[in-house]
């Protein structure tokens, strides 16, 4: 409402609103400060916020000890792989169904989402199975796979929603210009999609960065992302928190940059366009 | 080049029949103008002559040739849409340039017409703009200077004046007509506004439900109209359309009388009624007069101002020679 | 724009997305529901005989079933609740005016961020350890008793640790959805006599309520499987005090290796989730003007 509103009002606001937000967000902060105190200082009692000495040797532990460039690039490879293999499979799907609908397109659609209620404990074993089989198991490739499956009616949801707002009368108006259907995708289609496309895939790389059901489940020494390399903090290494701090400090802050990015995606992604 | 022909030309859209089949000339350099209430058809008429539906059944020609199955960028036409299509992403110059860098036409060939249509549009000023950073109007010129740089065999509008306010719409009709003149290259213009297809048109198409109801020049619908349809339709305000007694004494189902062709006096007339409604135009005055035991209410249009109050009693007498009979089936009577 | 070849086209471009999800769901589906009906198990190795429903007999009347039940529906009940009424209030505070509202938004989305075995883990850790986690500082502070949550109240602090990271996906549809709240509606409203509480009843609770339906169903289905942050609290335990129905299929398939047995906990699982599916589904379709 354009209205005066009395600076009172607004500070008051602005102190509440400031504190929950803190509230809220300090465990991570929490976490990021312990990350760089030594392991006494992580104990001490009473717990020091930010007057301690800061110091950067648990992320030099973390990495040597454990390898942990390998977790960090499987969790880059399963991630990303993931998401631009959905996008090459989803990108036709979705185009198609937002420029041409036929009579199925919206029951497609829908099948579509449906795969995406099954609870995957429903289709774990068979999967533990098969995988085990054909030797998938615990690879990067496996995980690529389950991933891009997993999230593809994602994918497609949201890429059919971006692409509805596209006009069908700018392509139409390509089409009259003379733009055979390769140059319409690459001159008109594209450059129109690509910010839709973007957000898709920046969602999608988060989702699948901090998928932990079947990184958990299928994965062993190799193929671990940053999910199962966490996870195997659980104990007794837990109990150093400054080295935990840092390998959690290390996992999240990526993926929690480009989910700050992708705030306004995240809604329409997950609601499957049902909240904009 | 562009003679455009439509021999039996049908659409359905999977049980509904839109367009029922349809024989329609249009001659080289005319411009036509397909009028019609919204969901006659009209549209998806203009649509299938761009190709951007395939016909159900019939042949479309353009310049002779069979174009029925031919893609719309194959067939040489240029539309301009009524949301304007322009490209988001490109500056108007690279808009315009589209369709020439389609064609594969050389670079300076490209610049020549761009600068040529820039300056024949006002559109100069702007070149390097987005589309996103133009008013309306200026859009509006930007659509139509990326038809005009093709030199298409025909343009095609659809209802490209709807989105402008009325002040914008009046010059912009003025100058699309202008342009016609200056390139004589076949227009097709679809609209809902019959004062843009009086104003503009070389020859009407009057379409109801996918039918054609009336060809012609906008005179001869105004002077003739061939239904009660056209006759409604055409001419504003509206003609008063008058049943019964009164209709039968002239020998017909239906009297049609236009509101400028009735006198209005407060003495003495043929029909007695009492003013409603006055609406003073300063160039015009319309009355709407009850009670004359006719119609609902008339319509009636006075030349300049005229001093009557509503309530006051008003005599009426229409113009024998350009009154318009109609008979059962609401066709004219010669 | 539909003219027979742009229709074949479209259909050819459909194709791969939609083979590679029907064998998805077919494929583990079926074999889900036919191992269910065997006595299989990795450990040994042999014949897998046909046993009828056994396996659904064992896996609903073991005791753990029916506390996997409860602990699954207490899970998604108490975390919907937190984070709808928290939801509701976080967003109706955050559309105030004030100054740095994206920095707090941005601060109150991060957990969701967050890796499920990272926050797990912190919570479990750095803030509820009885001995050196920040609450029990808090509580000796104060002068009371640590508590030692995940012994004592496993499933409270599962709660509790998942409402976290929801409470941010709740806000930020919640805020999303009030901020479509047409401001000259509520002007009109407010020209009709209403007042502040009768604008928030009538105008923004009936404007929500559709984002608040999609809120609970959406979450439900991502809270009946949560795992992660089981797996490294608790695992379950202590007993099956903390076991929801995800976490047994996986312990009776992969830690018991009786996969008749888990198959059919799976197939039980897909029950429940298509019971919410399916009312989810009808919100969505609702809004899909394909």
């Amino acid at each position: 409402m354009a209205r005066a509103v009395t600076t009172n009002r607004k500070i008051t606001m602005t102190v509440i609103a400031w504190s929950i937000g803190f509230l809220i967000f300090f465990p991570i902060l929490w976490t990021v400060l312990t990350s760089f105190k030594s392991e006494a200082e992580a104990i001490a009692s009473p717990p020091s916020f930010v007057f301690f000495d800061w110091t950067i040797e648990n992320y030099g532990i973390v990495m040597e000890r454990s390898n942990y460039f390998r977790f960090f690039m499987n969790s880059v490879v399963i991630s990303v792989g993931s998401t631009l293999i959905g996008l090459i499979i989803a990108v036709p799907a979705a185009w198609s169904m937002a420029f041409v609908p036929g009579k199925g397109t919206k029951n497609i659609l829908m099948w579509m989402l449906s795969t995406k209620m099954l609870p995957p404990v429903g289709v774990l074993i068979p999967i533990y199975l098969i995988f085990k089989n054909v030797g998938l198991l615990d690879t990067r490739t496996g995980l690529v796979i389950v991933l891009t499956l997993i999230n593809l009616p994602i994918i497609i949801w949201m890429l059919y929603t971006y692409f509805k707002e596209i006009p069908v009368d700018i392509l139409e108006a390509a089409r009259m210009d003379g733009a055979s259907l390769r140059n319409e995708i690459i001159y008109v289609l594209t450059p129109m999609a690509v910010p839709g496309i973007a957000s898709t895939m920046l969602l999608n790389i988060i989702l699948a960065w901090n998928e932990a059901f079947w990184t958990l489940n299928l994965t062993a020494a190799n193929a671990a992302p940053l999910t199962a390399f966490i996870a195997s903090y659980s104990s007794p290494e837990g109990l150093f928190y400054a080295k935990l701090s840092a390998a959690s400090t290390m996992a999240i802050a990526p993926i929690l940059i480009m989910g700050w990015f992708s705030q306004k995606q995240l809604v329409r992604g997950l609601t499957f366009g049902a909240v904009k | 080049m562009g003679r455009i022909t439509l021999d039996k030309v049908a659409k359905r859209f999977g049980e509904v029949e839109v367009i029922p089949p349809l024989d329609l000339t249009i001659e080289e350099g005319e411009f036509v103008v397909f009028v019609g209430p919204s969901g006659c058809g009209k549209s998806t008429l203009l649509r299938l002559i761009a190709g951007l539906e395939d016909v159900s059944g019939g042949q479309i020609r353009i310049d002779g040739k069979d174009a029925t199955e031919t893609p719309p960028a194959k067939r040489g036409l240029a539309m301009v849409f009524q949301s304007y299509a322009l490209y988001p992403h490109m500056s108007v110059r690279k808009n315009i340039a589209f369709p020439l860098k389609m064609a594969g036409m050389p670079e300076d060939e490209q610049k020549r017409r761009i600068d040529n249509a820039a300056k024949v549009l006002n559109l100069t000023d702007y070149i390097d703009r987005r589309p996103g950073q133009l008013s309306g109007g200026q859009r509006q010129r930007v659509a139509i200077g990326r038809a005009i740089v093709r030199e298409p065999a025909a343009f095609l509008f659809d209802e490209p004046l709807s989105n402008l306010d009325a002040a914008l719409r009046v010059g912009m009709r003025l100058e699309i007509t202008e342009l016609h003149a200056r390139l004589k290259t076949t227009m097709i213009y679809v609209t809902h506004d019959q004062v843009e297809a009086m104003t503009m048109a070389d020859k009407i198409v009057v379409l109801r439900a996918g039918h054609i109801e009336q060809v012609g020049s906008p005179l001869e619908l105004y002077r003739t109209p061939r239904n009660l349809f056209v006759a409604g339709f055409i001419g504003s305000p509206k003609m008063n359309l008058i049943e019964g007694s009164e209709a039968s004494k002239h020998g017909c189902k239906t009297i049609g009388i236009r509101p400028e062709h009735i006198s209005v006096s407060a003495t003495e007339g043929m029909w007695k009624g009492r003013v409603g409604v006055s609406e003073h135009l300063g160039s015009d005055t319309f009355f709407y007069v009850h009670d004359t035991g006719l119609a609902d209410d008339m319509t009636v249009r006075v030349p300049g101002e005229v001093e009557l109050k509503a309530g006051d009693d008003v005599y009426l007498t229409p113009d024998m020679e350009k009154m318009h009979r109609f008979d059962d089936s609401g066709l004219r009577l010669s | 724009m539909s003219t027979q070849h742009s229709r074949s086209a479209a259909r050819l471009m459909i194709s791969p997305s939609v083979i590679l999800l029907l064998a998805w769901m077919i494929i583990p589906l079926s074999l889900t529901l036919y191992f269910s009906f065997l006595r299989y198990n990795l450990l040994m190795p042999g014949a897998n005989p046909f046993v009828g429903f056994e396996n659904y007999t064992y896996f609903l009347t073991d005791p753990a079933f029916f506390s996997a039940l409860t602990n699954t529906l207490v899970l998604v009940g108490g975390v919907l609740i937190i984070t709808i009424v928290g939801g509701v209030l976080l967003a109706l505070l955050l559309d105030q005016p004030m100054w740095g509202q994206g920095i707090v938004r941005i601060l109150v989305i991060a957990p969701f961020f967050v890796m499920p075995t990272v926050s797990a883990l912190v919570w479990k850790n750095m803030f509820m350890n009885p001995v050196n986690g920040l609450f029990a500082y808090m509580a000796k502070f104060l002068g009371l008793q640590p508590f030692d949550f995940l012994a004592h109240a496993p499933l409270a602090s599962i709660i509790l640790i998942v409402s976290w990271q929801w409470l941010p996906f709740a806000t930020l549809i919640l805020l999303t959805a009030m901020q479509s709240l047409d401001s000259e509606r509520m002007e009109a409203a407010e020209m009709d006599g209403a007042g502040p509480l009768a604008r928030f009843f009538y105008m923004v609770v009936p404007h929500l309520s559709r984002a608040i339906t999609v809120v609970i169903l959406i979450q439900t289905i991502f809270l009946l499987s949560v795992f992660a942050e089981i797996l490294v609290t608790t695992n379950g335990g202590p007993g099956t005090s903390s076991t929801n129905l995800t976490y047994l299929v996986y312990a009776q398939s992969l830690l018991n290796f009786d996969v008749g047995g888990g198959s059919a906990g799976g197939v039980v699982a897909i029950i429940l989730a298509n019971i919410v599916a399916i009312f989810l589904m009808r919100m969505i379709g609702k809004n899909l003007d394909a």
